[in-house]
C-alpha cells in the first residue's frame, strides 16, 4: 500500500488532487482511498489531504502519520509546517518550487528522493491562476509512475469540465518539467 | 449490471436514494451529512431525481415532514447527525409509533458539549429505543447496498418500521473508494414502488395517532415490540433475495478470522476494517484473534450473537459511545445482556474508543487484545477503561 499526504493552502485545490488521484487510480483497475484532514478549513490556511493506493480494496480506516510520499502544493507552506513529519525514509516529496533541484535546502534531499516543479509558474501561464492542484498532478505522475496521464485527463474533465483543457496542459507541462533526483 | 467506480460515499448514498426513487426528501443541513442531502437537492434541482425536496426549518420539521409524507405514501428519505438527530428525538417515537416505513441515514458524530463535529456513535444510542430498525455500514459498498435494501425492509408489509442506516461522520462519510453501482433497471426489480398498509387520503378520511387510553396503549406498544422484532425474518429474507440478485452477502453479525479465535474483537461501523487489519496483523504473530462487528444493532440478533461467540475465550467489546455513570459502552452491555444467562460464556472486556472523532489505530486494537489477555487471567477491575486517553 502506498500511503500520500497533500500539503497545500485552502481554496488550492489540495483536496481535489486526492481525490482526482484516487479515482483516476480506481479507473484503472485498482484500489484506492481518498479524504481530506476532516475538520473546519479556512482559506490560505496550510491544509491536508490524503490518498491511498493499492491493489486490493483498502480496509484500513485511520488518518495518515507516516507517508511513503508527500506532495507540496505550495512553496510557502513550507514554513508553515513540517511536511516531511513522519515520512518514511527513502520517501518521496514532490514540490512546487521556483528553486532548482539542487537550490532545496539539505534537510530535503538526504533522507529523501526528490522532486521539484515550479508549478505556480505553470498554472499562471496555462490556466491563468496560481491553482496548482491540476498542475502537481502532472509532477505527481512524472515522479511516481503510479498513475498514467490518460486517466488523470479523464477525470480533470470530469470534474472541470469548462476549465479542462488549461488544467490538462498544465499538467501535461508539469509532467515534462518536473525534475527528479534520487 | 453495476459500474465499478470511484465515489465519495456521501455520493454514493445520494446515488442509492436515487435509484430507490424516493419521492420525498425532507432534510435540514448539519456536517457531516452535509454532502448527502447537497447531492440529492442537486439531483431534483436537476430533473435527475423526481421527488419533492422539502426545505424545512429544523430537523423536528425533517423528521415531521417524512411522517406526513410517508402516511400519505410517498417513499420518504431524510439524513441527519448528532444534534439534529437529537431535535428529532421526539418525531423518530411518532414515526416508528404509526409503523411510517422512512429511510433516514445518520452520519455518526459525537454529540455537544464540547462542540464536535466528528465521529462517534453517541447520537444514535441516545435512540436506540426509539423502535426504529438501525443498520451500521462498514464500507461505501455497505452504505449504498443498505440504502437501498432499507427501503424495501421497512416497505414489507409484515415490517412497515423506520429503518435507519448508519454511517461514520468523516471517516466513512467523506472517503472516496471504489463501489459497484447497480443500474436503475435492477434497482426496480429488487424494490418495487411502495405499496402503504393503511394510506391517508383525503376522499377516504381516517385517523392515525389518536390517543391510545391505557386500555389499548400496552397491547399497541407489544404489537410494534413485534413487529420489530419479526422484522429480523423479511430482513434475512431481504438480504437472501438481495444477494441472489447482486452477489453480495448481508448477515447480521459480520464475521473475520472468528471460527477458531480465542478472542473476538467487538465493534461497529467503519472502524472495523482497522480492527480487520490490526487482526491479520495479529494473526501473523500467531495469535488467535478475530473479528465481530454487529451490523443489525435493531432488533439485536441474539441468537446469531450467541452462535459466533460460543467458542471463543474472551470477547473486546470495543464501543465509540459511552454511557456515563453506566456500564460501559452500549454494544458491551448488550453482549453481556445476551449471554448473561448461558452456561458457557466468554469473558467480556469493555473498551471505550474512539470518540469525537479521534482515530482508533492499529496499535489500540492491539492494546485492547493485550488489555482483553491480562483481564482474562487476572479478572475484571472495573466495568470498562477507555482507551487512549491523556492523563
Amino acid at each position: 500500500m502506498i500511503e500520500i499526504r497533500w500539503h497545500g493552502r485552502g481554496g488550492q485545490g489540495a483536496v481535489a488532487s486526492a481525490e482526482i488521484l484516487a479515482l483516476a487510480v480506481i479507473d484503472e483497475g485498482k484500489a484506492a482511498q481518498a479524504f481530506p484532514s476532516f475538520g473546519p478549513e479556512r482559506r490560505g490556511a496550510p491544509v491536508m489531504a490524503f490518498t491511498r493506493i493499492d491493489d486490493d480494496f483498502i480496509y484500513l480506516r485511520t488518518g495518515i502519520a507516516e507517508p511513503d510520499i508527500v506532495v507540496v502544493l505550495d512553496p510557502t507552506v513550507v514554513a508553515a509546517v513540517d511536511v516531511t513529519s513522519g515520512l518514511k525514509d527513502k520517501g518521496l516529496i514532490v514540490l512546487n518550487t521556483h528553486k532548482r533541484i539542487d537550490e532545496v535546502p539539505k534537510e530535503f534531499d538526504n533522507k529523501y528522493r526528490l522532486a521539484v516543479v515550479d508549478a505556480t509558474k505553470i498554472a499562471r501561464e496555462e490556466i491563468r491562476s496560481p491553482i496548482t492542484n491540476t498542475t502537481m498532478l502532472g509532477a505527481f505522475a512524472r515522479a511516481t509512475g503510479l498513475v498514467s496521464l490518460e486517466s488523470v485527463e479523464k477525470q480533470i474533465s470530469k470534474r472541470f469540465p469548462s476549465v479542462a483543457e488549461a488544467n490538462i496542459r498544465a499538467m501535461r507541462r508539469a509532467y515534462d518539467e518536473t525534475v527528479i533526483k534520487e | 449490471m453495476g459500474t465499478r467506480t470511484g465515489m465519495e460515499v456521501s455520493a454514493a448514498i445520494s446515488e442509492a436514494v436515487k435509484l430507490a426513487r424516493a419521492e420525498i426528501i425532507a432534510a435540514y443541513p448539519i456536517t457531516p451529512q452535509t454532502h448527502i442531502v447537497e447531492e440529492l437537492a442537486r439531483m431534483v434541482a436537476d430533473g435527475e431525481l423526481y421527488a419533492e425536496f422539502i426545505m424545512v426549518e429544523s430537523e423536528h420539521s425533517a423528521m415531521s415532514a417524512c411522517v406526513g409524507a410517508a402516511a400519505v405514501g410517498a417513499r420518504s428519505f431524510t439524513a441527519t447527525a448528532a444534534q439534529g438527530l437529537a431535535l428529532m428525538h421526539e418525531m423518530l417515537y411518532i414515526a416508528s409509533g404509526l409503523r411510517l416505513p422512512i429511510v433516514m441515514v445518520v452520519v455518526n458524530r459525537a454529540m455537544s458539549a464540547p462542540i464536535s463535529i466528528w465521529g462517534d456513535h453517541s447520537d444514535i444510542m441516545a435512540e436506540r429505543d426509539s423502535g426504529w430498525i438501525q443498520l451500521f455500514a462498514e464500507t461505501g459498498q455497505e452504505a449504498f447496498d443498505l440504502t437501498i435494501q432499507a427501503f424495501k425492509i421497512a416497505e414489507d408489509q409484515r415490517v412497515s418500521l423506520p429503518v435507519v442506516v448508519n454511517i461514520d461522520g468523516f471517516t466513512l462519510s467523506h472517503v472516496i473508494e471504489p463501489l459497484v453501482v447497480e443500474s436503475q433497471e435492477d434497482v426496480d426489480k429488487f424494490l418495487p414502488p411502495f405499496k402503504p398498509v393503511i394510506q391517508l387520503d383525503p376522499d377516504k378520511p381516517i385517523t392515525i395517532g389518536a390517543v391510545g387510553f391505557p386500555e389499548l396503549y400496552t397491547e399497541i406498544k407489544k404489537q410494534q415490540n413485534v413487529a420489530l422484532v419479526e422484522s429480523y425474518k423479511v430482513i434475512i429474507e431481504v438480504w437472501k433475495q438481495f444477494r441472489e440478485q447482486f452477489g453480495r452477502e448481508y448477515h447480521p453479525i459480520e464475521t473475520y478470522r472468528s471460527e477458531d479465535a480465542e478472542i473476538l474483537i467487538h465493534i461497529a461501523g467503519s472502524t472495523a476494517g482497522t480492527a480487520r487489519v490490526a487482526v491479520d496483523m495479529l494473526r501473523e504473530k500467531g495469535e488467535k484473534v478475530g473479528l465481530i462487528r454487529t451490523r443489525l444493532w435493531r432488533p439485536y440478533p441474539f441468537g446469531d450473537i450467541r452462535k459466533t461467540v460460543a467458542k471463543a475465550k474472551a470477547i473486546a467489546a470495543v464501543d465509540r459511545c459511552l454511557s456515563f455513570g453506566g456500564p460501559g459502552g452500549p454494544m458491551c452491555s448488550e453482549l453481556k445482556a445476551a449471554l448473561y444467562n448461558l452456561d458457557q460464556r466468554p469473558f467480556i472486556a469493555g473498551f471505550i474508543a474512539g470518540l469525537g472523532g479521534r482515530d482508533i489505530m492499529i496499535e489500540d486494537f492491539f492494546t485492547i487484545v493485550e488489555e482483553t489477555k491480562r483481564l482474562l487471567e487476572e479478572g475484571q477491575e472495573d466495568e470498562y477503561r477507555m482507551i487512549g486517553v491523556r492523563e
